[in-house]
């Protein structure tokens, strides 16, 4: 620990020129992340501090408790994270806004203003963004007050009068698409203004597969909630369930068996590859080239069926729990796994050879939909959406948790930034997460799988922090009386990559839009919860 | 009268062979993917299953987009009625000649353009302005390569054209070669294949063709669907017929006849074949390249017309 945090005190001395007391607590329930404490007058102040000194914003939410708000704003910096505190009464709370300093903290300000009725200050956007029109404005869904069954009508009126951002001058066209798709994809809308086929602007409009996920959190157990972790977002299932049952254990002190973190990260890795198998083939059909489409298909549905035969779960869902495991593989299912990683590693490479040396395919991937590194940072963007635009940021090198820490892990990072890029760095990091299941599988120690679970007290807290397939997963939880949830928080990192869309597509072709989108490849049911 | 029937016949052949054709590409494309794929007949399926279901009209549609599917069903009929598929001199190959077979085309393709922009729906005014950004390039091209078998034979009627590659015998002529490989590409892009359009896609923002026909259903999206089957079938015939013609039936003999379609099947097959390996091999291109692409084509009709003037005229 001696090397963390080495920059906290220049930090501090720069907020304090700036007119902001930070207060450390003595009591830091909030382990890895370091606990501070910020008046509410400078909660604004001590964002453009932290910007200045070139961190990055990770999540801001909100914890209702009986003495009223608490605000919290996760940031991180050289790979330490830094959460910064506030306190809000539950009726008029008003808050200076962060994202003039962090414009990907906008959306989270605009979605706490719907869920909780937190106002947010400054020069800001002031649309709505989470609530659609299944509760008017005066109800704040999150609040403790609300029923969890929802008061709004059903079906919900469809939502008309969202005031997009237009566009204006001869031959300007506006084009809505969606929510409804003409492929089985998730529902989210977008709006372009466009001349001809060059776009000018896009603006997201979503929250289409809000299910009140943080709602349906509260009052349960531990078990319950790594169910409901699990399915925040279908394909980060594993990562969503790890970062939530971190979190818990954390707050509950429950010493998690090593042999049930390296079976975890087997897990995430096994996760990772899937999806990255699935994305490189849907990034070469959206270009017209179905051949790789069939092929990585093909890889990834013998990868899911061998899930499906040793783990039970074709995608893994349900598999880690709070205090270890459900897997408990033998020696044959190594065996097997060791097998697997060097059949696919050699199809993987015929088969992006052929991908690179495709010029048809390369000529509508290279230079299509470019994220500049400056835009990557300002807008906080995660995984390897980041690391194509060659930003080098993975939790599992910077700030590894067990059992990262004890295993070799490579970062692919590129620089250009395009779809090509966005490509690469996903075969590169196919090869990285086989490395690792053969690290895992080697060093795989000896012990139970799963621990038993003690239920903390109330007010007991802890947070998750993980690098899932798409990048950094946050979640926070808070118990309350009897071990049940009281908060449970999830970030997912389309929330940071959904911005990034908006940017990297302005002055490409409207066609072009569908490939640049599968090259983010957002969740929708991750970022609406 | 004999020759009537037979010219009925073949038409009847030429719409209901045209789903197969389109089907057995789409089934080799599948396998050269190692995917098992439909079976060849499934378009036949497709078909019956739309002519079936319900029909939706988008609300406030004119008569425009309920008459389209007919008029472009229609127009593609006429050319399958001229088009010698198994026979030449056959009486219907005197109702038009090439230049009007175009002109059918393009009066299929303006009404679909038309339904389209009809309903209003920002997809179909997209569609239709890509259409026809590539119709209006296409055109051109087809009719430089379309000039240049007319100059060699001597006619711009499709049987007479066919008779005078038929009777000169395998001499190899630039001027062929050049408008056959300009008819090709044309044919790629009016039958919106890859690389210019992807049949197979669901991504509204990048269709041609598919964004126009969008909101049609029922027997509509069947006629539509039919149509364009028939206008690939179309395009390959006059490929095969009027560049290799050998085994077309000159008289009405069983066993001219037989051998003619069986030498269109194998004819057909062995282009299927070619389409279905170019559309696994390479992605489509981006919009603006279409251009290029079709001014290619142009470019080598010009030529084709050019080497018969300096090699063959005279």
């Amino acid at each position: 620990m001696s090397m963390h945090f080495i920059w906290l005190n220049a930090f501090l001395g720069h907020a304090r020129r700036n007119g902001v007391r930070l207060r450390k607590p003595r009591r830091q329930p909030l382990e890895p992340a370091l606990l501070y404490e910020v008046e509410a007058a400078g909660w604004g102040r001590v964002a453009a501090t932290a910007r200045r000194f070139g961190m990055r914003w990770a999540d801001t939410w909100a914890v209702e408790t009986e003495e009223g708000f608490l605000i919290q704003s996760l940031l991180e910096y050289r790979g330490d994270y830094l959460l910064l505190r506030t306190g809000q009464p539950l009726q008029g709370a008003v808050l200076e806004s962060q994202a003039p300093a962090f414009p990907a903290a906008l959306r989270v300000e605009r979605a706490m203003r719907d869920l909780f009725g937190i106002d947010f200050s400054g020069e800001v956007d002031r649309r709505r963004w989470i609530r659609h029109q299944a509760w008017t404005a005066q109800c704040h869904p999150l609040r403790k007050e609300f029923p969890a069954h929802g008061s709004g009508e059903s079906p919900v009126p469809p939502d008309l009068d969202y005031p997009f951002l237009q566009a204006r001058g001869t031959g300007v066209v506006e084009i809505p698409v969606g929510p409804v798709h003409a492929g089985i994809i998730e529902p989210g809308h977008f709006r372009f203004q466009a001349v001809g086929e060059q776009i000018l602007n896009l603006e997201e409009r979503l929250g289409y597969l809000h299910r009140g996920v943080e709602k349906l959190a509260e009052g349960r157990d531990a078990i319950s909630l790594a169910r409901l972790a699990g399915r925040v977002s279908g394909d980060t299932t594993v990562a969503h369930a790890w970062a939530a049952c971190q979190a818990m254990e954390r707050a509950a002190g429950v010493q998690v068996p090593d042999r049930a973190l390296f079976l975890r990260a087997l897990l995430a890795e096994r996760e990772r590859i899937a999806n990255h198998l699935g994305d490189i083939g849907a990034v070469c059909n959206d270009v017209g080239f179905a051949f790789a489409m069939s092929q990585f298909g093909r890889l990834r549905e013998l990868w899911l069926r061998m899930n499906g035969r040793l783990f039970g779960h074709r995608l893994l869902m349900d598999r880690v729990v709070p205090g270890g495991v459900t897997i408990a593989p033998d020696q044959d299912a190594i065996d097997d796994l060791r097998q697997e990683a060097h059949w696919l590693r050699g199809e993987l490479e015929t088969l992006v050879r052929i991908v690179e040396n495709t010029p048809s395919l390369q000529d509508r991937l290279i230079g299509t939909g470019i994220l500049d590194r400056e835009t990557a940072l300002e807008l906080g963007t995660l995984g390897y959406v980041a690391r194509a635009s060659g930003v080098r940021h993975d939790l599992r090198a910077e700030s590894p948790c067990a059992p990262y820490d004890r295993l070799r892990v490579t970062v692919p990072v590129h620089e250009t930034g395009d779809v090509a890029d966005r490509l690469r760095v996903r075969a590169d990091e196919i090869n990285a997460s086989l490395d690792l299941i053969l690290q895992i599988l080697n060093q795989l120690p000896e012990g139970p799988e799963r621990a038993g679970w003690t239920p903390p007290p109330a007010g007991a807290e802890g947070l998750g922090l993980l690098e899932g397939w798409r990048g950094e997963v946050v979640a926070y939880v808070r118990f309350g009386g009897e071990g049940k949830v009281d908060r449970y928080h999830p970030r997912d990192p389309s929330v940071l990559n959904w911005p990034a869309l908006e940017r990297l597509v302005r002055g490409n072709i409207v066609p072009d839009f569908p490939v640049c989108n599968k090259s983010v490849n957002g969740s929708y049911a991750g970022h609406d919860l | 009268m004999k020759f009537w029937l037979l010219a009925l016949l073949q038409t009847l052949l030429f719409i209901t062979g045209a789903p197969l054709l389109a089907g057995w590409v789409r089934w080799f494309k599948a396998r050269l993917a190692n995917r098992r794929g439909p079976s060849p007949l499934q378009p036949y399926r497709d078909l019956a299953k739309l002519m079936r279901k319900q029909t939706v009209v988008a609300e406030g549609a004119s008569w425009v987009f309920r008459g389209a599917p007919y008029i472009v069903f229609g127009s593609t009929l006429l050319v399958a009625v001229v088009v010698p598929l198994i026979a030449v001199h056959l009486p219907t190959a005197a109702i038009a000649d090439v230049i009007v077979l175009v002109g059918f085309f393009a009066l299929g393709r303006f009404f679909t353009a038309l339904a389209a922009l009809d309903i209003g729906t920002a997809f179909g005014g997209m569609g239709s302005s890509r259409e026809m950004t590539v119709a209006s390039l296409a055109e051109p091209a087809m009719l430089m390569a379309v000039f240049t078998l007319a100059v060699s034979a001597g006619t711009t009627n499709l049987s007479q054209a066919i008779d005078f590659t038929l009777h000169s015998g395998l001499v190899l002529r630039p001027s062929f070669l050049f408008a056959g490989a300009a008819l090709l590409l044309v044919a790629i892009a009016e039958t919106g294949r890859l690389p210019v359009d992807n049949p197979a896609t669901h991504l509204e923002l990048t269709m041609i063709h598919e964004a126009m026909v969008l909101e049609y259903s029922g027997h509509h999206l069947a006629l539509i669907e039919w149509a364009a089957q028939i206008k690939l079938m179309a395009y390959a015939v006059l490929l095969a017929n009027i560049f290799l013609p050998f085994g077309i039936a000159e008289d009405l003999s069983r066993t001219a006849l037989a051998v003619g379609a069986l030498s269109i099947a194998a004819k057909l097959a062995g282009l299927g074949l070619l389409l279905a390996l170019l559309e696994t091999v390479v992605a489509k291109m981006r919009l603006f390249q279409a251009p290029r692409f079709l001014g290619f084509a142009y470019l080598l009709g010009l030529l084709g017309m050019l080497s018969h003037i300096i090699l063959e005229a005279g």
